[in-house]
C-alpha cells in the first residue's frame, strides 16, 4: 500500500504545524525539537529509523484490518459449544450502548467531581452485584475470576496470618496456574481430591488436609466441569472448625436460581463478570468481582478501589469517593494492600447495566432456561452409543461428555465437528486424563434446539464412525 | 445584530447536572428491562423445568433483590450517568500526568465492534483465529522495534500486571540459577509508580527505594550502597513522574547487572521516547508498555486494559503463556515450556486492545511514531514554560527542559494563600478541566502533574494554562471562590468523613439503607 502522504499535520497530531512549532520553540528558547532532548546521551539515542511498515490513512487501513480479521471465524459463523472459563451468552443491546459511550469509554482516573458518574455507576454495579451474591460489599472489578480468586486466597491468609490454602481439584488448570503463581512465594497449596463420579469434593480428603495452618480452602460452584456442589455448608464448616476463611467461586449467571455462595457459610465470594453482558472478545471480557461481608477485617483487606456513597454539603445530593482508601497501594506504595491500578471497571458499569435491566425475575427466568437446555443437550448425547455424560451431579450450563468407549480421542471428535461447521467442547483430556477422552461442553440460553439437535447429530454419526473403527 | 461577545477569559462552563437517583430508586414492580431467550416448548417438554433437579442445599429461595426498571429507563439513566462523566473525549486532558491522555482515533474503536474480534472465543482451534493471532504478532514486531528487546508477550492486562509478570520472572530467573533465596530485594525509585514497589512485595521481594538528588534524578550513590549479593532486580520508570530523563541510567543498569541483578523498565508511559531511546541499549532486561496510555487504547473508566511485556532472548523461556508464534505463514500459541512463570492472566490478554494498539500504530508508521513523540516533548515544554510564569507555581529539581510530563508544586502559592493543590483540583472542574496531584506520599508538596501529549494543539494548551492562571489569581484574591469549588460541576464537596470511619461507611445501597434506616448524625 502506498505510504500516506501528507499536508502539514497527521490528524492525530494537531501540532506539527511548522509555524505553530516555531512560535512554540521561541517560546522555550530553543531552536529545534531535537534540542529538546539534549539530556539523552548520545550512545542511548537510536540513530536509525524504525524498521516497520509504512502508514495508513483511514481508508487504508480499515481495508487492512478488515482482511485480517475476516481471518477469523467467528462463534456467530459456526454453532459454538466452547465454555470453560469464557462463556457465549446474551448480550441485550443496552449494555454494548452504555460500554460504547464516548464519555465511558475514555474517561480515567477523574475526581467524583468531574466523573460523578462514573462513581455512581461503578457504586450502583457494586450494590447490584451485592443483590445478586447477598454480600454487603462488592469491589471495582480485577482483571478476571483467576485473579480474582487470587487476591481472595491473600486477603483471607493477611487475616489469620496463615499460610496454606486448599484448592477444589476441580480447579481449571490454567487458573491453578495464576493462582499459583500470585500466592507464591508467601502461601502454598494442595489440591484437595473430588469424586470422579459427581464431581463434588471429597469431604474425607478435605477433612485429612485441613490443618491449624490453613488460611483458607477454595472451591467452586458450579465447578469447572459444571456440577453443582450440593455439600457446600459441610464444607463451610469444616473450613470454620479450624477458624480457616471459606472462599467460593462463582459463575454470577447462575444465581437467579443457585443459592449465593453468603447462605451456605463462604466469607469470600469471587468469580467473573464477563457472563453478565459482556462479548467474548477472544478472553478479553473478563473481569474478577470479590464479595465480602461489611466487616472492618475485610473490607480493609482488599487491594482495589470500593465507592462509597456520601452526602455532599448540598441537602439531597448523592456524593460517591473511595472508602478506606489508604488501605490501597496508591496511598501506601509497597505497604498497600497487594496492588490497584487499572483492572476492568467498564466491564463493572456494564454487568451493572445487565443486572439493571435482567431484573430479579430475568435472572431467575435466565438461570432455568440455561438449565433446560444444557439438559437437553446432555440427553441428547447420552442416548448416544458410546458416549456418556460423566459426573453425576446435577450441572450448570456445562457438563463432561465422555468419548473414552466411543475409541475416539476428543482430538479426532473436534476435528470432525469441525468440519461439520461446529466448535466442540473444550478438550479436557490432557488436564484431567482421570476423566478420560472427555469434552467439556457449554450450553447456554443462546442455544437453539435446533443447534442442540445438530451437534447430538453430528456425535452420532461421528461417534458411530468410531465404534466401527472408520478412520476420521 | 449586535455580534454575540465570546471572549471569556476561561470557559463558561457548567457540567451536565441531572440528579439521578440511586438505579434501586428507579423499581416499578412488574416492569422488565429485557426478556433473555426463552427455552423452546420441546425441550420443556423433554427436561421438564431443569431446576428441580438442584439439591435443595443449593435452590435459591428468595429471589435476588435487583431492582425491575423498563428498558428505556435503564438506558436513560445510564445514559445521563454517562454524560455526567468527563471522558477525556469532552475536554483537555492533560491534566492525567503519566497516564498519556492522548486521542482516541474513532477508527479503532469501529475496528474492534465486529462479531469476527467480538465473537471469538478464546479456545477455539488456531485455525479460527489466524486473524487475530496475526495481529499479535504484528504488534510483537512493532514493540521489538521500539523497545529494542525480543519478544513481547500481550497477556498482563495492565501496568500494574505487567509489574507483577515481571517481578514474578525476576523470581523465576533467579530461582533457575539456584539463586532464588540469596536473592531477595527489588531497587526501585521514590518517583516511580506504586505498583512497581507494591507487586515487587507480593512476589516476596523487599524493597529498597532510591530517593532523588539535589536535581531529581535517582541518586547513584545511594542505588549503589544498596546493589549487594541480595539484589534480585532493579524497576524503574526513566524519565520519572517528574519527566527528567535519567542521562546515568545504563550506568545505573550496569551496576545491577555487575552485582548479578535484573533490570526491568516501566515504560508505561513511553509517549516522550518512541523512536528516540530504548530500553535495549539502557540496559534493560525486560521492559512494559501500556497499551491503554502511549498506544493509544482507551482507559474504560480503568480497564480492561493491556501492559504489553517485552523481553531480551534469555528471558523469553520465563514468559507467560502461550505466546504467539509464526511458523511459515500460520501463527501458532505457543507453551514457553518449564522455565515459564505459568500464567498470569486468563486466555491471551485483552485481544481487542492489542488490535486497537495494532492499528494506531499502522496509522502513524515509523516517522509518526516519531512524531509522536516529538511532539508530545514539544507540548510539554511548552506548557512547563507557561506554568513557570503563573504565580504561587514551580517545577522543583533541575532547570532544563522535561520531557513528556513534569510534576509541578503550587507549594508557595499555598504558603502564601492557603489555598492547596486538592483545592485547585475542584476549582479545575468548574471550567470542564480535569487536574490531578501525584501518588503519594507527596515527595513534591502540593504537587500536580501534567502531561500534554501529542493530541492537543496549541490553543488547547492555552485554554488549560489560561484556567490554571486564573485560579491562581482568584487565590490571592479571592481564595474562597477556589476553596469552595467546585460549584459549577455535577456536585458539591462531598462530605468524605464516613470513608474512613467503619461505622459509616456504604459501599453498597442495601449497606446504605441499613446505616440510613434509623434518623442518626
Amino acid at each position: 500500500m502506498a505510504q500516506h502522504k501528507r499536508a502539514s499535520s497527521h490528524p492525530y497530531i494537531p501540532n506539527m504545524i511548522p509555524e505553530v512549532q516555531r512560535q512554540m520553540l521561541d517560546e522555550i528558547g530553543v531552536e529545534r525539537i531535537e534540542d529538546l532532548y539534549q539530556i539523552i546521551p548520545d550512545e542511548l539515542k537510536l540513530k536509525k529509523e524504525m524498521d516497520m511498515p509504512p502508514a495508513l490513512s483511514e481508508q487504508e487501513l480499515r481495508r487492512h484490518v478488515s482482511r485480517l480479521l475476516n481471518r477469523n471465524e467467528s462463534t456467530q459463523d459456526v454453532v459454538s459449544f466452547l465454555g470453560a472459563g469464557c462463556w457465549p451468552h446474551f448480550i441485550p443491546a443496552v449494555c454494548d450502548e452504555i460500554n460504547q459511550r464516548s464519555e465511558f469509554v475514555t474517561a480515567y482516573a477523574g475526581e467524583p467531581y468531574e466523573d460523578h458518574g462514573r462513581f455512581q455507576a461503578l457504586f450502583e454495579y457494586q450494590s447490584l452485584m451485592a443483590e445478586l451474591l447477598d454480600m454487603d460489599v462488592v469491589n471495582v472489578p480485577t482483571f478476571d475470576w483467576a485473579q480474582a480468586a487470587s487476591t481472595s486466597l491473600r486477603m483471607a491468609a493477611r487475616m489469620n496470618g496463615r499460610t496454606e490454602v486448599l484448592l477444589a481439584g476441580t480447579i481449571d488448570k490454567d487458573k491453578l496456574k495464576i493462582i499459583v503463581n500470585y500466592i507464591t512465594p508467601d502461601l502454598s497449596y494442595q489440591l484437595v481430591d473430588f469424586r470422579t463420579e459427581s464431581g463434588e469434593l471429597d469431604l474425607q480428603d478435605l477433612r485429612n488436609k485441613i490443618t491449624s495452618n490453613t488460611a483458607a480452602v477454595y472451591f467452586e460452584n458450579p465447578s469447572f466441569f459444571g456440577t453443582i456442589e450440593s455439600q457446600g455448608r459441610q464444607i463451610a464448616d469444616i473450613v470454620h472448625e479450624v477458624d480457616a476463611v471459606c472462599v467460593v467461586g462463582v459463575d454470577p449467571i447462575s444465581l437467579g436460581v443457585l443459592k449465593p455462595p453468603s447462605q451456605y457459610g463462604a466469607d469470600i465470594v469471587c468469580g467473573d463478570l464477563q457472563p453478565l453482558g459482556m462479548h467474548m472478545n477472544y478472553g478479553g471480557g473478563q473481569a474478577g468481582f470479590i464479595a465480602t461481608r461489611n466487616e472492618e477485617k475485610y473490607v480493609m483487606e482488599y487491594p482495589s478501589r470500593l465507592f462509597g456513597i456520601a452526602p455532599t454539603i448540598v441537602e439531597g445530593e448523592y456524593g460517591f469517593g473511595d472508602v478506606a482508601y489508604e488501605r490501597t497501594s496508591f496511598h501506601d506504595r509497597e505497604k498497600g494492600k497487594e496492588s490497584v491500578g487499572t483492572q476492568t471497571a467498564l466491564w463493572g458499569i456494564t454487568a451493572g447495566v445487565y443486572l439493571a435491566l435482567l431484573g430479579p425475575h430475568g435472572m431467575q427466568e435466565l438461570g432455568q432456561t440455561i438449565m433446560q437446555k444444557s439438559q437437553y443437550a446432555a440427553k441428547l448425547l447420552g442416548e448416544i452409543e458410546g458416549m456418556s455424560v460423566r459426573l453425576q451431579s446435577p450441572f450448570f450450563k456445562e457438563f463432561v461428555a465422555d468419548f473414552t468407549k466411543t475409541g475416539l480421542t476428543v482430538e479426532e471428535v473436534q476435528k470432525q465437528l469441525r468440519i461439520e461447521g461446529i466448535q466442540g467442547g473444550h478438550d479436557l483430556s490432557a488436564d484431567f486424563p482421570e476423566l478420560g477422552q472427555s469434552m467439556l461442553l457449554c450450553v447456554t440460553e443462546v442455544h437453539t434446539q435446533e443447534d442442540i439437535e445438530l451437534l447430538a447429530a453430528a456425535l452420532k454419526r461421528i461417534c458411530s464412525r468410531g465404534m466401527k473403527g472408520v478412520e476420521c | 445584530m449586535k455580534r454575540i461577545a465570546r471572549e471569556h477569559p476561561v470557559r463558561n462552563f457548567h457540567q451536565a447536572k441531572w440528579d439521578e437517583p440511586i438505579i434501586f430508586e428507579l423499581h416499578k414492580q412488574g416492569e422488565r428491562g429485557v426478556e433473555a431467550p426463552q427455552v423452546e416448548p420441546e425441550i420443556e417438554a423433554a427436561v421438564g423445568d431443569g431446576i428441580s433437579v438442584i439439591p435443595d442445599s443449593m435452590m435459591r429461595t428468595e429471589p435476588p433483590a435487583l431492582p425491575e426498571i423498563g428498558q428505556a429507563k435503564v438506558l436513560r439513566h445510564y445514559l445521563r450517568l454517562s454524560q455526567e462523566t468527563m471522558g477525556s473525549d469532552f475536554n483537555v486532558e492533560i491534566g492525567q500526568g503519566t497516564c498519556t491522555m492522548k486521542y482516541i482515533p474513532r477508527v479503532n474503536e469501529m475496528m474492534i465492534r465486529t462479531p469476527k474480534m467480538m465473537d471469538l472465543h478464546p479456545l477455539q482451534h488456531v485455525d479460527d483465529v489466524q486473524g487475530i493471532l496475526e495481529v499479535y504478532h504484528r504488534l510483537d514486531l512493532a514493540m521489538r522495534e521500539i523497545s529494542g528487546l525480543d519478544r513481547f508477550s500481550f497477556q498482563p492486562s495492565s501496568g500494574t500486571q505487567a509489574l507483577l509478570t515481571m517481578a514474578s520472572i525476576v523470581r523465576a530467573y533467579h530461582e533457575s540459577r539456584g539463586e532464588g533465596e540469596q536473592r531477595d530485594e527489588i531497587i526501585t525509585t521514590m518517583f516511580s509508580h506504586p505498583s512497581q514497589a507494591a507487586t515487587a512485595v507480593v512476589k516476596g521481594y523487599k524493597i529498597i527505594t532510591v530517593h532523588p538528588d539535589a536535581d531529581g534524578f535517582p541518586d547513584i550513590d545511594q542505588l549503589k550502597r544498596a546493589v549487594s549479593f541480595r539484589t534480585a532486580g532493579l524497576v524503574v520508570a526513566n524519565p520519572e513522574d517528574t519527566g527528567i530523563f535519567n542521562p546515568r541510567i545504563r550506568e545505573f543498569t550496569d551496576i545491577v547487572h555487575a552485582a548479578g541483578g535484573v533490570c526491568y523498565y516501566d515504560q508505561a508511559n513511553a509517549n516522550g521516547l518512541l523512536g528516540v531511546t530504548r530500553a535495549k541499549e539502557a540496559g534493560f532486561d525486560m521492559c512494559f508498555f501500556n497499551l491503554h496510555k502511549t498506544f493509544a487504547a482507551p482507559h474504560m473508566c480503568g480497564g480492561p486494559a493491556t501492559g504489553a511485556l517485552g523481553v531480551t532472548e534469555a528471558l523469553a523461556p520465563f514468559l507467560p503463556g502461550p505466546v504467539v508464534s509464526r511458523s511459515g505463514e500460520r501463527y501458532e500459541l505457543q507453551d514457553p515450556g518449564d522455565l515459564s512463570i505459568g500464567k498470569v492472566r486468563s486466555f491471551h490478554g485483552v485481544a481487542q486492545t492489542v488490535l486497537r494498539s495494532y492499528a494506531w500504530i499502522r496509522s502513524l508508521g515509523a516517522e509518526g511514531l516519531l512524531n509522536v513523540a516529538q511532539v508530545a516533548v514539544l507540548n510539554n515544554n511548552y506548557l512547563y514554560h507557561k506554568i513557570l510564569q503563573i504565580p504561587g507555581a514551580s517545577a522543583p529539581y533541575i532547570k532544563g527542559n522535561r520531557l513528556e510530563q513534569v510534576r509541578y508544586s503550587w507549594q508557595k502559592m499555598t504558603e502564601d494563600t492557603g489555598v492547596t493543590t486538592e483545592d485547585v483540583t475542584r476549582r479545575m472542574c468548574d471550567f470542564g478541566l480535569h487536574y490531578w496531584t501525584s501518588h503519594h506520599p507527596y515527595v513534591v508538596p502540593q504537587p500536580f502533574t501534567l502531561e500534554p501529549t501529542e493530541s492537543y494543539s496549541k490553543e488547547d494548551l492555552d485554554e488549560y494554562i489560561q484556567a490554571l492562571a486564573q485560579i491562581s489569581k482568584e487565590a490571592y484574591s479571592e481564595p474562597e471562590t477556589v476553596k469552595n469549588a467546585p460549584t459549577r460541576s455535577t456536585v458539591h464537596r462531598i462530605d468524605d468523613s464516613s470513608f474512613d470511619d467503619p461505622a459509616k461507611w456504604c459501599i453498597t445501597w442495601r449497606t446504605y439503607l441499613k446505616k440510613t434506616a434509623s434518623p442518626q448524625e
